[in-house]
């Protein structure tokens, strides 16, 4: 198990524009690393740079605590898949899962042994002797992973392996590879632009925009809490809510389209220097008004649309100057479009950002991690 | 009495016969432009020459008595045309391959990616864009026996100078030398094209893998490449049968018959000769060659293509 450490790296192609700036992370030893962001942010060269196949401009890459950055590819231990597989169209399955065993001159028979472990392991058996072409989707990913996990490598980098996938394989496919990755306690590096994946997959994930780190860390904290406004509407689908308040110094209070005040932490409101911020909050937490309390947070809104989707209910309304909100509910709620609803806000569940700088003023108070221990009676 | 079914039965065979109709004739009138073409500069041709290679003919290339197989028999039989045969296949070994090796190491060099690469590559097609005639009396000047820049530079390193085209021994190489470097440009193209069409992603993971260049080249480049190298390949092959028009400027078919080409022989033996029956005969000899090699070249050498 290598560890992959990045130190300040910066990438420009036309020696112009950064199109990597300043990123430095370290990758732990056995770790299941995903690398998220919009399309263009720089995953995929990120990727590469670790891989060896592009130079970096400035800084460096330790892989296993020595320097790898001017190692050849093949020098610095790794696997990749790629996300259009890069299988080699003319060889059969099997040729195509040795080949990295074919040129570290291995012994015939044990090549052979080695390919039929892997492909019993991945379901790949009945197809050693098809050429790529007549496999489906699923399975050519099958044998991009075998290909990669054939040389023992410590470090898997995989760039957008399921984009290709339907959603049910992809699925499948998720698990599947995390299971691999536990088994053969990988270093993986995974680059995704699906949150879905980024959520489910990951030890910890690194949310990039513009080339930028915005956010790394454990995917749960990464949604309870996001660090700034980009990350709060990447991560999460529907993605958080965000709507703009006015601070009022003096009170220490945030009113949101005069309708609702709420109290912000005075040393916060006396750092701001506009008196704008960004309040968010998580679909799930706008809940249905029933009774006052000592905090009104409660609004009339009419819903634009609604969604059933079996165990929840997405309801979508336009609030505070058109900030498109959504709210997510357990179970199946008959409720109409067009309908007036007073929801109200969960006050312990907020996000304050700064209306300026976009950074996270005050993160939420009660994050809800249950545990196991208290459905056992 | 006749039943119901049968006279349905009837009426629609006979729809269906007038759709097939209809359906032969809009194919036929699509089809017609281009078997006019083909009849007028093609199978007319091909016929005529098939049928005077049957006959004695007059100056004119009248054919005159029927001789049944003697022409071929006669063809058969003459030492020039064994002579031409020899010359043809020589030549044909001579350009085909080198021609290939070349313009493929050209295409590899010019498809890396480095600065200046798109001159190159102009450069290295551009003897697609000269005509065979001017770029024959290019190469004339250049094997010229005592201005020629050929052995200006052999007499200037301390070597004697050869008769290039002059000498049985050294002509047919220099017709050979002048159609590799004519048929660079095509093939360096072609094969180009080929090269970039192979996905760069296979190389990287090559690289990963650790594959060396050689290994890269001989386990992804050839085999993607195959059909472009079958390709050119076959065309090459048959251009170099056909060659007519690098003999004619530079050589003439001499010195001694030595590149007297099977095309070139057939042209003296119609043109200048007048015996249009034993000409009409070799051109139906060389056809027939050229089908054979064309279909074994199929038979053999597309087992081991891959098509994607
Ligand atoms: N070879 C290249 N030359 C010049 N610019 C490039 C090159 N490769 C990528 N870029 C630019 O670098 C930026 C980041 O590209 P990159 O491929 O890393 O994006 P990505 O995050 O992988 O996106 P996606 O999710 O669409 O794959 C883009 O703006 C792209 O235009
Ligand atoms: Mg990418």
């Amino acid at each position: 198990m290598y560890s992959v450490e990045l130190k300040q790296v910066d990438k420009s192609y036309d020696k112009e524009h950064l199109v990597v700036k300043n990123v430095s992370v370290t990758i732990e030893p056995g770790e299941f690393f995903v690398l998220v962001g919009p399309s263009g942010c720089g995953k995929s060269t990120l990727l590469r740079m670790i891989a060896g196949l592009e130079d970096i401009t400035s800084g460096s890459i330790l892989i296993d605590g020595k320097i790898a950055d001017h190692l050849p590819p093949s020098k610095r231990e790794l696997s990749m898949v790629f996300q259009n597989y890069a299988l080699y169209p003319h060889m059969t399955v099997e040729d195509n899962i040795t080949f990295g065993l074919d040129v570290k001159k291995i012994l015939k028979k044990e090549k052979k042994q080695k390919c039929y472990e892997i492909a019993e392991m991945l379901g790949l058996t009945d197809y050693l002797k098809r050429k790529p072409r007549h496999l489906s989707g699923g399975q050519r990913q099958r044998v991009a992973l075998a290909r990669a996990i054939i040389t023992n490598s410590p470090i898997c980098l995989m760039d957008e392996p399921l984009s290709n996938l339907d959603a049910k394989l992809r699925a499948h496919m998720r698990s599947e590879i995390r299971e691999l990755q536990r088994k053969l306690g990988l270093t993986l590096i995974y680059v995704t632009h699906d949150q879905v994946e980024a959520m489910t997959m990951g030890d910890r994930i690194m949310v990039l925009n513009e080339g930028m780190i915005q956010q790394v860390g454990k995917p749960i904290d990464v949604y309870n809490t996001p660090v700034n406004s980009f990350v709060a509407k990447f991560i999460g689908s529907p993605p958080m809510n965000l709507t703009t308040g006015l601070v009022d110094k003096s009170s220490a209070e945030i009113t949101i389209s005069e309708q609702i005040s709420l109290p912000i932490n005075r040393l916060v409101a006396n750092n701001l220097n506009s008196d704008q911020v960004l309040v968010g909050i998580r679909p799930e937490n706008i809940k249905l008004y029933e009774e006052p309390s000592s905090l009104d947070l409660s609004f009339e809104v009419t819903l634009d649309h609604v969604e059933i989707l079996g165990t929840e209910t997405l309801l979508k309304f336009k609030w505070n100057d058109n900030s498109v909100w959504y709210a997510k509910w357990y179970g199946q709620w008959d409720i109409r479009v067009g309908q007036t609803l007073r929801l109200t806000l969960d006050s312990d569940s907020l996000c304050i950002y700064d209306g300026h700088t976009e950074k996270l003023l005050q993160g939420p108070r009660n994050i809800q991690h249950q545990h196991v221990q208290e459905g056992i009676v | 009495m006749k039943s119901a079914t049968e006279i349905q039965g009837k009426s629609s065979t006979r729809i269906v016969t007038k759709w097939k109709f209809m359906y032969w004739r809009s194919a036929i009138l699509y089809l017609l432009p281009s078997i006019i073409l083909f009849s007028v500069f093609l199978f007319y041709p091909l016929g005529k020459t098939l049928y005077l290679s049957f006959f004695l003919t007059d100056q004119q290339g009248i054919a005159n008595v029927f001789v049944g197989f003697e022409n071929y028999q006669y063809i058969l039989q003459a030492e020039s045309f064994h002579k031409s045969i020899k010359a043809t296949i020589l030549f044909v070994l001579y350009t085909v391959p080198t021609g290939i090796v070349i313009s493929l190491f050209l295409a590899l060099l010019a498809n890396e990616k480095v600065k200046g690469a798109g001159f190159f590559r102009t450069i290295y097609s551009s003897t697609m864009g000269v005509s065979v005639a001017a770029s024959a009396v290019v190469w004339l000047f250049i094997f010229h026996p005592s201005m020629g820049i050929l052995n200006q530079l052999i007499t200037s390193i301390g070597g004697t100078s050869i008769d290039w085209l002059l000498h049985p021994d050294w002509a047919l190489v220099s017709v050979a030398v002048t159609t590799i470097w004519m048929n660079i440009g095509f093939s360096f193209l072609i094969l180009l094209g080929g090269l970039q069409n192979i996905d760069e992603h296979l190389y990287e993971s090559a690289k990963i893998s650790g594959a060396s260049y050689f290994y890269q080249l001989r386990r992804i480049t050839i085999p993607m490449l195959s059909p472009t190298l079958f390709f050119v390949t076959t065309v090459t092959l048959i251009n170099a049968f056909q060659t007519f028009g690098q003999v004619d400027i530079l050589t003439q078919g001499g010195p001694s018959e030595s590149t007297n080409l099977i095309v070139y022989s057939i042209y003296r033996e119609a043109f200048v000769n007048y015996q249009f029956g034993t000409a009409s005969a070799q051109s139906i000899f060389l056809f027939l060659c050229i089908l054979i090699v064309t279909i074994l070249q199929f038979k053999f050498g597309e087992r081991k293509v891959h098509y994607q």
